[in-house]
């Protein structure tokens, strides 16, 4: 469905990204990226959303090449980015200007009673908590009916216990359409929770260190012990790619004093 | 105006006196009310003036007191002239004022959207904003004559380069994030412009028209001078050289009242747009 075709991305001011990075998302299959700072996690989301264009390779949706913003590709991002101006209908209506006015309302409607925040159509955005913006920030992605829906860090901001709500909603959210979900988190816990592969990235520049596919039943819970295995084998995949990072900065940094 | 007064305004969020005014009612509710204590400087001053003038501490004939400029408002209403030149004057500004504002807003949006655009028109305006409003008059009555157009295409250039630079200035200053949201779903630029920068600078755009349409009671008064026949400035302009200075500030008056009304137009009709916004309520 989604397709990483050996992407490097290389910005103008220098910094390269992502090398040699191929990965291969399956229809309605729901991937994790973790990985440390600075390896190119963002980066790939922004790419697979058209904001950006891979320096070389190339990044597809069902075999159509993604160069721009596509339809069949929705994003959450870290901050709801709720445009003020707009209550919540006209925020989660906001890409389904095409359709007729009825057919709006009716998937605006819809949309908020399986978000839960039915009742809350005429709200600003600036009356709602932080867990129930990024509610509504999923929901307008949602709408949209992407076949890709990218998620980057959509629960990082949040406390806890609003955490584990949106990530549960998230799941019943998914269920409903089977979207294929790519989901960038910093949250070991998170991953293991939702995700039917966990892709654990190297960074500088960012690559794909190790594929970690988890075979648990839904719903999964935290303190089973199978969890709790998983966990430690992404833990240690995770140590393994910062060990590799760290190896290479410190060889880095002796052939640079050679150099001196 | 300060911007902060300004943005207080346009949120329309009543200021705490006047809601401890609602709440405790009487006469102290009535002079804590904004009408009232807004009056109090004016009516103040207008007292202190009366009586400097009452005690001889003031030349009646080159600073007439407030009662003389009353009765020369009255004689001016009782006669009709008074309002022939308000509404001479009124129409100039307000056809001045919107064709300003449909121009710059125009062009301010194009620059602020596209950089070459930016790049080819802004220094050429930046540099025609310093041309000081009266150098304009003789070639406006060149080109256009002593008759309206010249008058109105003064006003126009006037309000035209405040909205201008705060469309421009606003749009770049919109958070790259929001922008994001509208090519996420593939606005084309027109779209972009309509459905995420303009509404994202609306404060902005309103302190804009605000400061516009100042600029354009201003530069009526220039315009006015161009061989006009009606109008508070060819009252102002009477005034001095008939030697009649109650004349001149009856008719300084008039544009305070009219200036201040039409911003409180202004910002009524604006407020049911900016009911999203959450801003400062300054207390006190």
């Amino acid at each position: 469905m989604l397709r990483f075709d050996q992407i490097e991305k290389i910005y103008p001011n220098g910094t390269h990204a992502l090398t040699h990075l191929s990965l291969e998302l399956d229809a309605g299959e729901i991937v994790a990226i973790i990985g440390g700072s600075g390896c190119g996690k963002s980066t790939l989301l922004r790419l697979a959303a058209g904001l950006d264009r891979p320096s070389s390779g190339s990044v597809s949706v069902e075999d159509t090449v993604i160069t721009a913003p596509h339809e069949a590709v929705g994003i959450v991002f870290q901050e709801p980015r709720l445009l003020p101006w707009l209550d919540v209908a006209g925020n989660i209506g906001f890409g389904l200007t095409h359709l007729p006015r009825a057919e709006r309302h009716e998937r605006v409607v819809r949309a908020l009673e399986r978000i839960g925040l039915a009742g809350y159509e005429s709200a600003w955005p600036r009356e709602l908590s932080g867990g129930q913006a990024q509610r509504v920030s999923i929901a307008r992605a949602l709408v949209a009916r992407p076949k890709v829906l990218l998620l980057d860090e959509p629960f990082s901001a949040l406390d806890a216990f609003t955490r584990a709500d949106l990530q549960h909603a998230l799941l019943a959210l998914w269920e409903a359409s089977r979207p294929t979900l790519a989901l960038v988190t910093h949250d070991v816990e998170e991953a293991i929770l939702l995700a039917d592969r966990v892709v654990v990235m190297q960074p500088s520049p960012g690559r794909v260190f190790k594929e970690i596919r988890i075979d648990l039943p839904r719903p999964r819970h935290r303190l089973d012990d199978a969890f709790i295995a998983v966990e430690r084998r992404v833990l240690h995949a995770l140590d393994g790619s910062l060990g590799l990072a760290r190896q290479r900065a410190s060889t880095q940094a002796n052939v640079a004093v050679g150099g001196w | 105006m300060a911007r902060a007064e300004l943005t207080a305004d346009l949120v329309g969020r009543p200021a705490p006196a006047a809601r401890r005014a609602r709440a405790g009612g009487g006469l102290a509710a009535i002079l804590s009310s904004p009408l009232v204590l807004g009056l109090a400087l004016p009516v103040l001053l207008a007292l202190v003036w009366e009586a400097a003038a009452a005690l001889g501490l003031t030349s009646r004939r080159l600073m007439p007191p407030p009662s003389a400029i009353f009765a020369t408002l009255f004689k001016l209403a009782a006669s009709g002239d008074l309002w022939e030149h308000i509404w001479i004057t009124t129409w100039r500004v307000a056809v001045g004022f919107v064709i300003g504002t449909v121009a710059g807003t125009l062009v301010g949006a194009a620059a602020g959207y596209s950089g070459l655009t930016r790049r080819l028109v802004d220094p050429t305006l930046q540099g025609l904003r310093a041309v000081p409003s009266i150098a304009w008059v003789p070639l406006f009555i060149l080109w256009l004559g002593i008759f309206e157009q010249s008058k109105v295409a003064l006003i126009a250039v006037g309000v035209f380069f405040p909205v201008y630079l705060g469309v421009m200035g606003e749009i770049l200053s919109v958070d790259r994030k929001i922008v994001e949201v509208g090519r996420v779903f593939r606005l084309s630029g027109p779209a972009l412009v309509r459905r995420i920068l303009l509404p994202a600078i609306l404060p902005a755009y309103i302190l804009a028209l605000r400061a516009g349409l100042g600029l354009g009671w201003m530069f009526v008064v220039a315009a006015e001078f161009m061989g006009a026949s009606q109008g508070l400035g060819y009252l102002l302009v009477d005034g001095q050289q008939l030697g009649k200075p109650d004349q001149i500030i009856a008719s300084i008056l008039v544009f305070a009242v009219l200036g201040k009304l039409t911003d409180a137009l202004l910002v009524a009709a604006t407020r049911p747009f900016l009911r999203w916004k959450d801003g400062f309520a300054p207390a006190g």
